[in-house]
C-alpha cells in the first residue's frame, strides 16, 4: 500500500520534472534506449534460442543453430522426455517437495518471527542472534554432511525439506513486518477476549498476507531450483528432484538416465537429438517459473525493497 | 495485567524474570521449534569441525578418530593444489567485482532516464528473468549458446573465423564465467539501486535545473551521491565474500579440462570431501574459508559503521 503511494508520487514528480523540461537531448535519449535494448536482447536471445530448439525438427538444429523461432515445429522432444519415467517422476517429487517444504518453511519462519517480534520477551536478543548468526558463519559442508548421515537423513526426501527450513534472511524480513503492525491491534483483540492463538490466527496472519506471499515465493523458488541438496545428499536416483535429473541430462550429458528409448516409440521414427532433449528438458523445468513469473517478479521486488529499507 | 495476576498468585516464589517468561509463554512456544532446528542443523555441526584436527576414519566416527594436531592444515598450505584453488577463487571473485559491480549501477541510472514506462517495464521484466533460473538451467542455456555448435560459434564460423572453445579453453573459461555471471544477475542487482534512486529528493534536481545544470551533471552531482551509501554497502559486502567465487555457477559449468583455472575453494571442498571422502582435509579447508570470511565480514561491518554510520546487523 505504501509502495503504491510511492509510485504515484514518483510518477507525479516525474511528470512535473518533464513538464519543467529537464529532458536529455534526443541523441542522448536515443543512445540510452539503444543500450538498454541491447542489454535486453543479450539476456533474452540465449533463452529464446533454447525455446526454439526445443520445438524444432532435429535436422534443422544443425542447419540453423541460431534460430530464434522454431524451425519445422514439432513436439517430438517433449514426447520423448514425457515418455521416459525419470523426468516426470522427478517433476512430481519436486512439486511435492516444493509444496510441503514451503508450507513448513512458512510455518516455522512466521512463528519464529512473530515469537521474536516482542523485545520484551526475556532472552529476546540471545534467541534472535541464535537465528541470525548462521547467516554469517557456518560449520561448512562436511560437518553438515556427517550430521545428516548420523541422523539418517541421507537418501531421505526429508533432507530436501529440512535443509534450510528457516532462512535467517526471511526471518528478519517477517519480523520487521510484524514490528510494523501497531501494537494496539493486538491489545484490542486481547481486551475483546481473544486468546493469543486466536489473535495470531485471525488477525496477525491475515494482515501479513503480502509478506507471507513474498517469503513463500522466496522459499518456493528456492525449492524448485535446488539441485545441491539432492545432488549431495541423495544417492538413490529414483528419489532425485527435477534439477538433479536435469543436471545429469544437460551437464553430464547423460542420456542414459533418460532410460532407453521407450517401446511405445518406433526407433526409426525417433528424430530427437541430444540438443532437442536438453532444450526441452530445460524449458520443461523453467515452465512453472515462466507461468508464475508475473507474481514472482512483483513479490520478489517487494521483498528486496523491504529488505533494503532495513539496510 | 497478566503479570499482575501472576504476581499475586505467587509473590514469593517467582522472580520478575520467571513471571515474564510465563507471561510470554505463547511466544516461546512459537519460536522454540525454530531454535531447536538451528541447534541441530547449524550448531551441532560445529562439533564436526574437530575432524579438521584429526585423521577421520569413517568406521571410528568423529570421537574415536586419532588426533593429528595441525597436520591437515600443514598439508593444505604446502599443497600446490590448494594454492591454485585459493588463487582461482580470489581472481574469479576480483574479476567479477571489477567488471560486474558497476554494471547494475549504470543499468539503474540508465533505466531511470527512461520516460516510456512500457519500455522500462519490458526491459526490467526481461533482464530480471534469469535471476529466477537455477544455475543448472542457466548453465544449460549458456552451454547451448557458447558451445561448439552454439550461436556464438556459428557466427564466428560464418564470418570465416576459428570457433572458440569457451568451455574447455583455459584462457577463455574465466572471461566466460564473468560475462555469464553478469548477464544472469545484472538486472536483478539493479533493483536495490533503483530503490536508492527513487529515494532521492526530487527538489534537488529542480534546484540543479534552475541553476542550469545539464542532465549529466545532475546524475554526477545528485544521483550518484544519493546512491553512495548503498553502493558502499554493497561494495564492502562483496569484498567480504572474496572467498566465495560462486559455487553454483562454477560447479555447473566447469570440467576437468579447466580445473587449473576454474577450481575454487567450494568446488575443491566438494570434490575432496564428498567425492574422495577425505573429510579431514575438506573440513580444514572449510575452516580456513570460514575463519577468513568471518574476519572479513566483521571488518566490513566496522568499516561501514565508521564511514556511513550504519551497521549490517
Amino acid at each position: 500500500m505504501n509502495g503504491a503511494a510511492e509510485v504515484t508520487t514518483s510518477k507525479m514528480l516525474k511528470r512535473r520534472r518533464s513538464a519543467l523540461g529537464t529532458q536529455n537531448p534526443w541523441w542522448a535519449q536515443a543512445i540510452i534506449y539503444l543500450i538498454l535494448f541491447v542489454l535486453g536482447l543479450i539476456t533474452f536471445i540465449p533463452i529464446l534460442n533454447v525455446l526454439a530448439i526445443s520445438f524444432s525438427e532435429a535436422s534443422q538444429i544443425r542447419l540453423n543453430p541460431m534460430m530464434l523461432i522454431p524451425q519445422q515445429f514439432t513436439l517430438s522432444a517433449y514426447e520423448y522426455i514425457f515418455s521416459t519415467p525419470i523426468l516426470t517422476r522427478s517433476f512430481l517429487i519436486t512439486v511435492m517437495v516444493t509444496a510441503v517444504g514451503t508450507f513448513f518453511n512458512l510455518m516455522f519462519t512466521a512463528f519464529a518471527a512473530y515469537g521474536l517480534s516482542k523485545p520484551k520477551v526475556p532472552g529476546y536478543t540471545f534467541f534472535t542472534w541464535m537465528i541470525i548468526l548462521p547467516m554469517l558463519i557456518g560449520a561448512g559442508l562436511i560437518p553438515y554432511y556427517i550430521l545428516l548421515k548420523n541422523i539418517g537423513l541421507i537418501d531421505s526426501l526429508w533432507v530436501l525439506i529440512l535443509g534450510g527450513l528457516v532462512s535467517p534472511f526471511n526471518f528478519i524480513l517477517m519480523r520487521n513486518f510484524f514490528w510494523s503492525i501497531p501494537e494496539g491491534i493486538e491489545e484490542s483483540a486481547s481486551i475483546d477476549g481473544a486468546s493469543e492463538l486466536m489473535t495470531l490466527w485471525k488477525i496477525i496472519l491475515p494482515l501479513s498476507k503480502p509478506v507471507l506471499a513474498t517469503v513463500g515465493l522466496f522459499y518456493a523458488v528456492g525449492h524448485w531450483n535446488d539441485y545441491f541438496n539432492g545432488l549431495i545428499f541423495i544417492n538413490d536416483n529414483t528419489k532425485w528432484p527435477l534439477q538433479v535429473v536435469l543436471r545429469s541430462i544437460i551437464i553430464d550429458q547423460n542420456m542414459m538416465n533418460m532410460g532407453a528409448i521407450p517401446q511405445s516409440m518406433d526407433p526409426s521414427k525417433v528424430v530427437v537429438t541430444p540438443e532437442n532433449i536438453k532444450a526441452a528438458a530445460i524449458i520443461f523445468a523453467v515452465l512453472p517459473i515462466m507461468l508464475c513469473y508475473p507474481f514472482l517478479q512483483k513479490y520478489f521486488v517487494k521483498g528486496i525493497m523491504i529488505g533494503s529499507v532495513k539496510g | 495485567m497478566a503479570s499482575l495476576r501472576a504476581g499475586h498468585r505467587s509473590t514469593k516464589l517467582s522472580s520478575p524474570l520467571w513471571s515474564n517468561i510465563k507471561r510470554y509463554k505463547f511466544m516461546y512456544i512459537l519460536f522454540i521449534p525454530a531454535i531447536i532446528y538451528f541447534i541441530i542443523f547449524s550448531y551441532v555441526p560445529f562439533y564436526g569441525l574437530t575432524i579438521a584436527f584429526k585423521k577421520y576414519m569413517a568406521f571410528q566416527g568423529i570421537w574415536d578418530s586419532p588426533w593429528v594436531g595441525l597436520d591437515n592444515f600443514r598439508y593444505i598450505f604446502s599443497s600446490e593444489k590448494f594454492l591454485t584453488v585459493l588463487k582461482n577463487t580470489v581472481l574469479i571473485h576480483t574479476y567479477a567485482l571489477i567488471f560486474g559491480f558497476p554494471i547494475p549501477i549504470l543499468f539503474a541510472i540508465l533505466l531511470n532516464e527512461v520516460k516510456n514506462q512500457l519500455f522500462k517495464k519490458t526491459i526490467q521484466t526481461v533482464t530480471y528473468f534469469p535471476h529466477f533460473l537455477s544455475w543448472v538451467v542457466f548453465a544449460g542455456i549458456v552451454v547451448n549458446f557458447v558451445g561448439p555448435t552454439g550461436v556464438i560459434n556459428t557466427i564466428l564460423v560464418n564470418l570465416g573465423m576459428q570457433p572458440l572453445n569457451f568451455l574447455t579453453d583455459t584462457e577463455l573459461f574465466r572471461p566466460m564465467l564473468i560475462v555469464t555471471g553478469i548477464i544472469k544477475e545484472f538486472g536483478w542487482g539493479a533493483i536495490i539501486y533503483l530503490a536508492a534512486i527513487s529515494g532521492i529528493d526530487q527538489e534537488l534536481y529542480e534546484a540543479a535545473r534552475v541553476d542550469g545544470a545539464k542532465r549529466l551533471r545532475q546524475i554526477w552531482h545528485i544521483t550518484l551521491p544519493g546512491m553512495r551509501p548503498i553502493i558502499i554497502l554493497m561494495f564492502v559486502l562483496n569484498l567480504a565474500s572474496i572467498l566465495d567465487a560462486g559455487f553454483d555457477q562454477v560447479f555447473n559449468l566447469y570440467n576437468p579440462a579447466v580445473y587449473e583455472v576454474a577450481d575454487i575453494i567450494d568446488t575443491y571442498v566438494y570434490r575432496v570431501g564428498i567425492q574422495s571422502t577425505d573429510y579431514s582435509i575438506a573440513t580444514a579447508v572449510g575452516i580456513f574459508k570460514g575463519v577468513v570470511g568471518c574476519v572479513l565480514i566483521i571488518s566490513a561491518n566496522s568499516m561501514v559503521r565508521k564511514w556511513e554510520g550504519r551497521s549490517l546487523w
